[in-house]
């Protein structure tokens, strides 16, 4: 690709020239458009699809309290130390009775705040049941155009953030801990399907070697070729982290051509955007949620296959133009701009 | 509570959760009233970044600039207030300007008029009741985020 070299600062007049310049606060606002999702939205993300590119992502997730923050503190540490510039991305889960939230990782990171390499942003969920937020690929690709070498993402895993963020990530590190949750719940969850890396964090608490050698023995016995290295560190003692430094580097490098993690970043907002629009159009009583009732009592009375009911309903869905409402069962425009 | 202006009433267009800042600066390290503060603002339905006690001002810029957020609180139950002049002039400098910054905790009737001329949009003493708060919070920071997006800027 070759896209016109990002202006500096200085010389940039528009905010979309100030964010290709990295200016934090431009990138900052344009991580708000990004979330807030409204029209303007729509023009940046296109903006930022024809200039994306470089940046190495990866994603970080595992169950709560394991040490993803502290780890992602002490890896961007050791990035730092190589000269990269890098960006934090750190999703929690927003309430799904008040939509609010606490976001917390970011004061295990507080010694990089004065590091104008180091960019670390909040996110909240916002209601998306993968525990991801629906616009972190789109915000991938602002902070790729900013110019940063690496973004970190990191993700409580709740069984399907784990497999929602190695969709799109470059690398996906799984991080587990000794004696935290039980092996036979990871292996249900299919968290080390998803692994590219396995950290056992901790590592200076007992039980850490014979967590990691459990989890060796468990991936012996898949079927796949692709086997993850299976790491153990301690975040807090600063052990084991230029090992995972470089055993991400190299699962990066098994990860296919240039250009492909943009690509896969846009496939998975799309794949987001329309599950969750066909959730919007099945709920509340409109024509698709009416549909979707009558079909489930006629599925009940024995009246239509499941299969074709569900088609019939994705028909419904499909009939739905986007301007309009769910609850709107009339022709006439609704005048907003849903593009 | 103590208002310089009224604000105008929010609108449809900001259903989305508020971002919100919780901090303390200076060298009270007492954070249990900015925790609780933190939590209700949650259970309003805002997105709160907290952060530990002893920011520096720069720290609290750059917080707010990463974070891009609607209103810092910052929580002040010793001399801490004293410093919040500064940072208003820190956020001014970085372009924060529209960010709405309120205050809670124990501040002497004679330390107010500084805060209020630096451009501190309320005060919260220890009689202020949560709704109080939340309300103010609801309504600088929706005008907060509205001032921001108001120019669409990244469409053109
Ligand atoms: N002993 C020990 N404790 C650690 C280590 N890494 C993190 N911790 C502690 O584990 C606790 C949780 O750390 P966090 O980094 O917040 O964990 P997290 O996985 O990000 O937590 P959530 O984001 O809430 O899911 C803290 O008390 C850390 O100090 C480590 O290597 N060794
Ligand atoms: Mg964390």
């Amino acid at each position: 690709m070759t896209a016109p070299a990002a202006p500096s600062v200085a010389a940039a007049t528009t905010a979309f020239e100030r964010l290709r310049a990295g200016d934090p606060a431009a990138l900052a606002r344009a991580l708000t458009v990004l979330e807030t999702d409204g029209a303007e939205a729509d023009a940046l993300r296109r903006r930022l699809h024809a200039l994306v590119g470089s940046a190495v992502v990866v994603g970080v997730t595992g169950p709560p309290g394991v040490g993803k923050s502290t780890l992602v503190d002490a890896y961007v540490e050791a990035l730092r130390r190589r000269r990269r510039t890098v960006a934090v991305l750190a999703v929690d889960p927003s309430s799904p009775l008040t939509g609010g939230a606490v976001l917390g990782d970011r004061t295990r990171m507080g010694q990089h705040t004065s590091d104008t390499g180091v960019f670390v942003r909040s996110i909240a969920s916002r209601g998306h049941v993968g525990g991801l937020a629906l616009s972190v690929p789109a915000m991938l690709d602002a902070v790729d155009v900013a110019g940063f070498d690496d973004i970190v993402v990191e993700a409580v895993g709740a069984g399907q953030s784990e497999v929602e963020i190695s969709r799109f990530a470059d690398v996906t590190v799984v991080v587990g801990a000794p004696g935290l949750g039980d092996d036979v719940q990871a292996i249900k969850a299919g968290i080390l399907e998803v692994a590219d890396v396995l950290v056992v964090n901790k590592g200076d608490l007992p039980l850490a070697d014979q967590t990691a050698e459990h989890l060796r023995s468990m991936l012996r016995l898949r079927s796949t070729d692709r086997v993850p290295d299976v790491l153990t560190v301690s975040a807090t003692e600063r052990r084991g982290i230029d090992e995972l430094v470089d055993a991400v580097a190299a699962a990066g490098r098994d990860r296919g051509e240039p250009g492909a993690g943009p690509r896969r970043r846009a496939t998975e907002l799309l794949r987001q955007r329309a599950l969750a629009e066909v959730e919007r159009r099945l709920a509340g009583d409109g024509l698709a949620g009416a549909a979707l009732a009558d079909l489930g009592a006629a599925v009940h009375r024995g009246e239509i296959s499941l299969a074709d009911a569900t088609e019939a309903v994705l028909t419904r869905c499909a009939a739905i133009r986007p301007s309009q409402p769910a609850d709107d069962g009339g022709d006439e425009p609704s005048g907003r701009d849903q593009r | 509570m103590n208002e310089t202006s009224s604000p105008p009433a929010p609108t449809a267009l900001d259903a989305a959760p508020l971002r919100v800042l919780v901090t303390k600066i200076g060298l009270d390290g007492h954070d249990r009233g900015s925790r609780l503060v933190a939590a209700f603002l949650r259970d309003a339905g805002h997105e709160v970044i907290y952060t530990p006690p002893w920011q520096q001002v720069a720290d609290v810029v750059t917080l707010a600039v990463q974070e891009d957020v609607d209103v810092i609180g910052v929580s002040s139950l010793a001399t801490d207030h004293l410093i919040v002049p500064d940072l208003m002039d820190a956020l001014r400098a970085a372009g924060l300007g529209h960010v709405a910054v309120v205050v809670g905790g124990i501040v002497p009737e004679q330390e107010l008029p500084p805060l209020l001329e630096a451009g501190v949009r309320a005060v919260f003493g220890p009689g202020s009741s949560r709704d109080e708060i939340v309300g103010a919070v609801a309504t600088w920071g929706v005008e907060a985020r509205t001032a921001k997006l108001a120019d669409g800027g990244f469409a053109r």
